[in-house]
């Protein structure tokens, strides 16, 4: 079970009234790469993982879900207030005419959010190096995205995000070090 | 951006290129990719600086900044 707090985890301010910003946000929220799909991945590869490392895809799966919540923020400031006219200028008149002003799980293209974004192979070495691309990759969308936005503000909240990303890239390469080390056998130097 | 993280590289520029070349290109190599396995005992970030950077390690502190030009 979890324990929710009403808070973020960082900050969210959006100071730019910039709603193309938030359609190039969604990839983070519905993508392949995106928060959804990160939580999601790692809470359901822990059942089938040496117990040595359910405790870091627990901690880090509910992680991402908190980045998902401060991007869904992201988003719904950056939406709340915009006429049909601004979302049909910045391309998001396909999403207001499916889904007003809600938020939806799709990239930002406006693919919809598929599980088949994300495996569980079983094999715990090809489960954890999945997670560590997952990681870069998410780190590279972050740097793509603080390239596209003047809003310093914003920038400030993607680069945290972002630095999260690399520590979570480093627990999940010590996992695959732990996986590999072999402790059950007698060493005898 | 003034770090050692950054890499560049010079892709071949053609003679009948369409747009303007990009002489130089950049990519980021985090700190995570030199760190197997995180030693104990590594110095940290005063907590305030921790929680606004994103991680307590130096170590594992990777700077970014925007490629858009600021405002004004």
């Amino acid at each position: 079970m979890w324990v929710y707090e009403k808070k973020l985890q960082y900050p969210v301010r959006v100071s730019k009234c910039d709603p193309r910003m938030a359609k190039f946000l969604t990839e983070q929220y519905g993508g392949a790469d995106g928060e959804l799909s990160a939580a999601l991945r790692y809470l359901n590869q822990r059942y089938t993982i040496p117990d040595k490392v359910i405790g870091l895809l627990t901690d880090i799966g509910t992680e991402e879900f908190a980045h998902l919540e401060m991007i869904a923020t992201m988003i719904y400031k950056l939406t709340k207030d915009a006429t049909p006219e601004q979302l049909i200028a910045v391309g998001l008149g396909p999403h207001y005419a499916n889904h007003d002003h809600a938020l939806y799980y799709e990239n930002a293209g406006g693919v919809p959010w598929t599980a088949a974004y994300i495996q569980a192979k079983g094999d715990p070495l090809a489960d954890l190096y999945e997670d560590i691309a997952a990681e870069e990759k998410a780190r590279a969308t972050y740097q793509w995205l603080i390239d596209m936005t003047d809003d310093v503000d914003l920038q400030d909240s993607l680069k945290f995000l972002r630095e999260r990303e690399i520590v979570h890239s480093l627990r999940f390469k010590e996992a695959v070090e732990i996986i590999k080390a072999d402790r059950d056998t007698k060493k005898v130097f | 951006m003034s770090n050692n993280q950054l890499r560049e590289w010079y892709p071949f520029v053609g003679p009948f290129d369409p747009c303007p070349p990009q002489i130089v290109k950049t990519y980021v190599v985090p700190p995570n990719q030199f760190i197997p396995y995180q030693p104990m005992n590594l110095p940290q970030f005063p907590l305030n600086q921790a929680l606004k950077l994103g991680t307590l390690w130096p170590a594992l502190y990777s700077p970014y900044e925007s490629k858009c030009p600021p405002r004004g």
